[in-house]
């Protein structure tokens, strides 16, 4: 009995800095409609100043107070954040801020270790609460029980902000329709900063508080992001007594997880997503999505309509002197050529999903790396000739669609997002912990092609072949009448429907033909590179194809291929120099400051531009 | 707007990277190092100044072959397809002699199946996983390092001398970590056939709920405890098992958790009495060993750890099979690794023809605080050729024809 008191009571301190983290996430999500990628690095920096502040500071007090001006100092950082590179991209298409916030984790991480250098840094001890209290013979550490006693303090405060003052008021106002907010005169831009800074501050206060229990280290950004997005789904986005619920059901389920089942604690939480999204879709306590609030954000949009026959001549010059690189190009060259197509070929899936079909995935890596295991693992364990386990990853990655579109298609926005993120994380969690057949993180090696493909220069042929073959396919299919019914399911969903247009159906067959293209590109990739990783199932995979739609322009036919070769190429010469990252993050966050159609939106906005004004 | 900005960007991009590789110097060796610099920074940084003092001091001494020796350094960040990208550019337009690097094993695996298919010599310098000699091993893939296998062998004949019957095991839940427990128990069971594995846990990578563990582990009530644990995960494990009693009385061995790289950030906190493996650079007071750490530190104003050996000993292996093969070719090379031996600062190491493991061993030892350190006392250096499996069960782990 003892034991399970003390494994709860374990579980529940855990869920404190977690929390305090996933409430500043929900809380900034329910206003702002951001989904903050960076979330992690504002936990992460709060980590750092904490420390920094607890060395100068002495005593007691000098501990306590250094949390909570880790939590002021990381809230000044998001609202300078806020002000510089998200207020230019409020008017963006919807989720374009996540490529901003993907540029701001970048610059952190480089600026973190330029700081604080590359040594974990071990949190120091909370004064007078070193040691432990024995509960039912238990021993309990004295910090743990303060975090105990913390958390629901801050929840209270929080809830007391949100319900009973003014501010709050406006904030809940905002979160149900921000458009009414601001037709009542209300100032709009400055409770969006507010509650960015005051959401990124308890993301500081979580860094900071979590340190006598561990410490700082440059990669607990991204390992905590996780974490935090499982909660604030189960638990609701936007909502903060769902956050505290859930906080504390994946902290306790971790904790007896570790004891019953230690073999399988990462596939544990997200199975737990999985089933609480099917049977609750929108969260323990969240609400519905009112969907596409009024109509969407910013300026009407231009229909899509296929390249007139100029642009039809330079494509096929380009496509020219692409293919006739081996005349002119090193072996190296067609490599990074295969790479960056392959990548395009990937984006544009996501692409044809996003732009096309309305419909935002953050677990397309699930097929780009499931296509490339089911080959990996034909090749691995059934001696599977090369050629038909090339064949059979888009089929495998196009079966793997089928099955998760067909149970994610159930919920619409941003839930839908959530939970194609939560399969892909179950997929990869199950690669990576079944090591007896998929190697874990080890990988499965030795995966080449037959023979008469192993030169470079046919490989770069038969990459392009079949990259262009099935960009220009998808093009195709925007232009056909599934096409058409996918758009008009995209932009009305009623009028499609009384069209007589089987909306969920013709989505389902988006996301599978899309989860086909992508599982081409993973087959691809696997006989490139020769072995393949669960890394390629990651969320990061699946962020990379997003920001790069985003970059390139959702709202534009070519905007994943452009996207796609752009972050390669820049990506490709950036990391040759010592500090790239906060390069690269720094060019991400002035192209979308100063691009906010994406690369491929703004260019044609200026050519239109010059059109009009010469006509 | 359409496909055509996508072609100009690849092309442009293209002309870009493809003007700095012609300008190239003619004379010297070059080498190829991937590494994670940035997403490692902690490891990956002294490893780098260990390879650059040895750099400096083999061209100081006239280079090598007559030529001077060059590293070229790449980010890979981490991600094995990268790595793969970057080592067939260094081959095919950079023109190294060979390549090295990498922490994570999982890299490692990716550049040695590219340089068994393309043909180049690889020297996996620091990631331990077996089966980069072993199961998947292949012509042209060297390991400098001391395996996983061959450490946790020196942590199982420490065990078996304890006089525990009972083990608890933690280890991350990855391939290292299992690896870790694998040859631990298959060492021990062999010296003491009657020990018995109580619990096993299997904390996700730098996620442990280090209270949950502790606990989980008290309740099994093992005499021993054998840990794999490492970075921020063993500083949250070490922490809470201090605080909640778990290391009282108890044995526990930790797996590189002697290593300057894990040790120093634990401060005052470092446990004390565990027997590990690592690098007492500190307690080092003669012979090549004293010299390399002297040089490193007048070099660099600070001190070595154990990548740093690393990095040093990768640049003399490349240096001795360079000038054992007396040319550049992949093929010369590779016949050079085979029994290469070189002296090294932990004394004389051997690569192995049958499996093209190198002979480092390890120091083994005891953890005590001194002046608010973690250090390690009593230490001693173990010979890795005593650790490895008999010559005919390498074979059978080896794939045919390799």
């Amino acid at each position: 009995m003892g034991f399970y008191v003390a494994q709860i009571l374990t579980g529940l301190a855990n869920a404190g800095a977690l929390f305090m983290v996933a409430s500043g996430l929900s809380l900034i999500f329910g206003v702002t409609r951001i989904v903050n990628f960076a979330h992690g690095s504002f936990y992460m920096i709060g980590a750092y100043i904490g420390y920094t502040l607890m060395q100068t500071l002495p005593g007691a007090i000098g501990f306590w107070s250094a949390i909570l001006l880790a939590g002021l100092a990381v809230g000044l950082v998001g609202l300078i954040v806020e002000v510089l590179v998200l207020r230019p991209v409020y008017k963006a298409p919807e989720l374009f801020q996540l490529v901003a916030t993907f540029g701001v984790i970048l610059v952190i991480q480089d600026l973190t270790l330029m700081i604080w250098g590359p040594e974990d840094l071990l949190g120091p001890r909370a004064p007078g609460l070193r040691g432990v209290v024995h509960i039912m013979g238990e021993p309990i550490p004295k910090y743990d029980i303060a975090l105990l006693v913390i958390t629901p303090f801050v929840a209270l405060g929080l809830w007391y902000v949100i319900a009973r003052t003014r501010i709050g008021i406006l904030v809940r106002a905002a979160t149900q329709d921000r458009e009414m907010v601001g037709a009542l005169g209300v100032n709009q831009a400055w409770l969006f900063t507010g509650v960015f800074a005051l959401g990124t501050a308890l993301a500081g206060l979580g860094g900071a508080l979590q340190l006598p229990k561990g410490g700082a280290d440059l990669l607990m950004d991204f390992n905590i992001l996780t974490a935090v997005f499982v909660v604030v789904v189960i638990g609701g986005m936007g909502s903060l007594p769902g956050a505290y619920l859930a906080a504390v059901i994946i902290s306790v389920v971790n904790v007896f997880g570790v004891t019953f089942l230690p073999q399988s604690t990462l596939v544990l939480i997200f199975l737990v997503m999985v089933l609480v999204l099917m049977i609750r879709p929108y969260g323990l306590l969240g609400r519905e999505e009112v969907a596409g609030e009024h109509g969407q954000v910013g300026e009407p949009e231009v229909p899509i309509q296929p390249a007139g026959r100029r642009s039809r001549a330079l494509v096929a010059v380009g496509l020219l002197v692409l293919a006739a690189l081996p005349l002119y190009g090193s072996s190296f060259i067609q490599v990074l050529a295969t790479d960056i197509m392959i990548f395009c070929l990937f984006a544009a899936s996501l692409h044809f999903l996003l732009g096309t079909g309305g419909l935002v995935s953050f677990g397309h890596a699930a097929y780009f790396g499931g296509g490339a295991y089911v080959a990996a693992l034909l090749i691995t364990h059934a001696q599977t000739p090369m050629e038909l386990a090339f064949l059979l990853a888009p089929i495998g990655a196009g079966l793997a669609a089928l099955i998760i579109g067909w149970i994610c298609l159930r919920l619409t926005g941003v839930y839908f997002a959530m939970l194609t993120l939560a399969f892909s994380q179950l997929l990869w969690s199950l690669v990576f912990q079944w090591g007896d057949v998929t190697g874990g993180d080890d990988g499965l090696v030795n995966i080449w092609p037959a023979d008469w493909l192993k030169p470079t220069t046919i490989y770069f042929y038969f990459s392009l072949i079949l990259c262009v073959g099935g960009i220009l396919l998808m093009r195709h299919i925007a232009h056909s009448p599934f096409g058409y019914s996918l758009r008009a399911a995209r932009d009305s969903e009623r009028r499609a429907e009384a069209t007589g247009i089987n909306t969920r159906h013709v989505r389902w067959m988006a996301f599978c033909f899309a989860g086909v293209l992508a599982g081409l590109a993973g087959g691809l990739f696997v006989f490139s590179k020769g072995s393949i990783f669960p890394n390629e199932l990651e969320i990061a995979r699946s962020f990379d194809a997003l920001i790069v739609v985003f970059l390139g322009g959702v709202k534009t036919l070519a905007g994943g291929v452009v996207g796609g070769a752009f972050f390669k190429g820049v990506e490709e010469i950036l990391t040759r120099f010592e500090y790239w990252r906060l390069a690269f993050g720094l060019l991400i966050i002035l192209v979308v400051t100063f691009a906010p159609q994406g690369i491929v939106g703004s260019i044609r906005k200026i050519f239109d531009r010059k059109v009009e004004t010469r006509s | 707007m359409n496909r055509r900005t996508f072609t100009r960007f690849l092309i442009s991009g293209m002309v870009l990277i493809g003007l700095p590789l012609s300008a190239v110097a003619q004379e010297s060796i070059k080498i190829g190092e991937i590494n994670h610099y940035k997403r490692m920074a902690a490891f990956a940084e002294p490893y780098k100044k260990g390879i650059e003092l040895a750099i400096e001091e083999v061209n100081a001494a006239g280079g090598v072959l007559g030529r001077p020796l060059e590293f070229i350094f790449r980010d890979d960040q981490g991600k094995p397809g990268e790595a793969v990208k970057i080592a067939e550019e260094l081959i095919s337009s950079e023109g190294v002699a060979m390549i090295t690097g990498t922490i994570l094993s999982n890299v490692g695996l990716a550049i040695s199946s590219h340089a068994g298919e393309k043909e180049y010599v690889y020297l996996a310098a620091e990631p331990l996983a077996d089966s980069i000699v072993w199961a998947s091993g292949n012509k042209y893939t060297f390991r400098l390092r001391a395996s996983t296998f061959m450490q946790a062998a020196m942590l199982a004949e420490q065990a078996a001398a304890s006089g525990a019957k009972t083990y608890a095991t933690i280890a991350p839940n990855y391939a290292y970590g299992k690896d870790a427990v694998a040859a631990f128990k298959k060492n021990l069971l062999a010296l003491q056939p009657d020990a018995e594995f109580v619990t096993e846990q299997w904390p996700a990578l730098f996620k442990i709920d280090a209270g949950a563990e502790v606990q989980a582990i008290e309740r099994a009530k093992p005499d021993a405890i054998y840990n794999v644990t490492f970075g921020p995960d063993l500083a949250k494990f070490v922490r809470e098992g201090t605080d909640r009693g778990l290391f009282e009385g108890r044995t526990v061995l930790g797996l590189l958790s002697g290593e300057p790289e894990y040790l120093d950030p634990l401060g005052d906190e470092a446990p004390e009495g565990w027997i590990v493996t690592g690098y007492p650079w500190y307690d080092i007071s003669e012979g090549p060993g004293k010299v390399f750490v002297d040089a490193y530190q007048t070099r660099w104003n600070d001190y070595p750890r154990i990548g740093s050996l690393v990095g040093y000993m990768t640049v003399q292996s490349i240096q001795a099979a360079l000038e054992r093969a007396g040319s550049t070719e992949t093929e010369a090379i590779r016949d050079a690794f085979e029994d290469l031996s070189l002296d090294t600062p932990v004394g004389q190491i051997t690569f192995r023809s049958i499996d093209h493991q190198a002979t480092s061993g390890a120091f083994v030892g005891r953890t005590a605080l001194r002046d608010g350190k973690g250090i390690m006392v009593d230490w001693e250096y173990k010979d890795g050729a005593d650790y490895l499996p008999s010559d005919t069960e390498v074979m059978q782990l080896r794939p045919a024809g390799q």
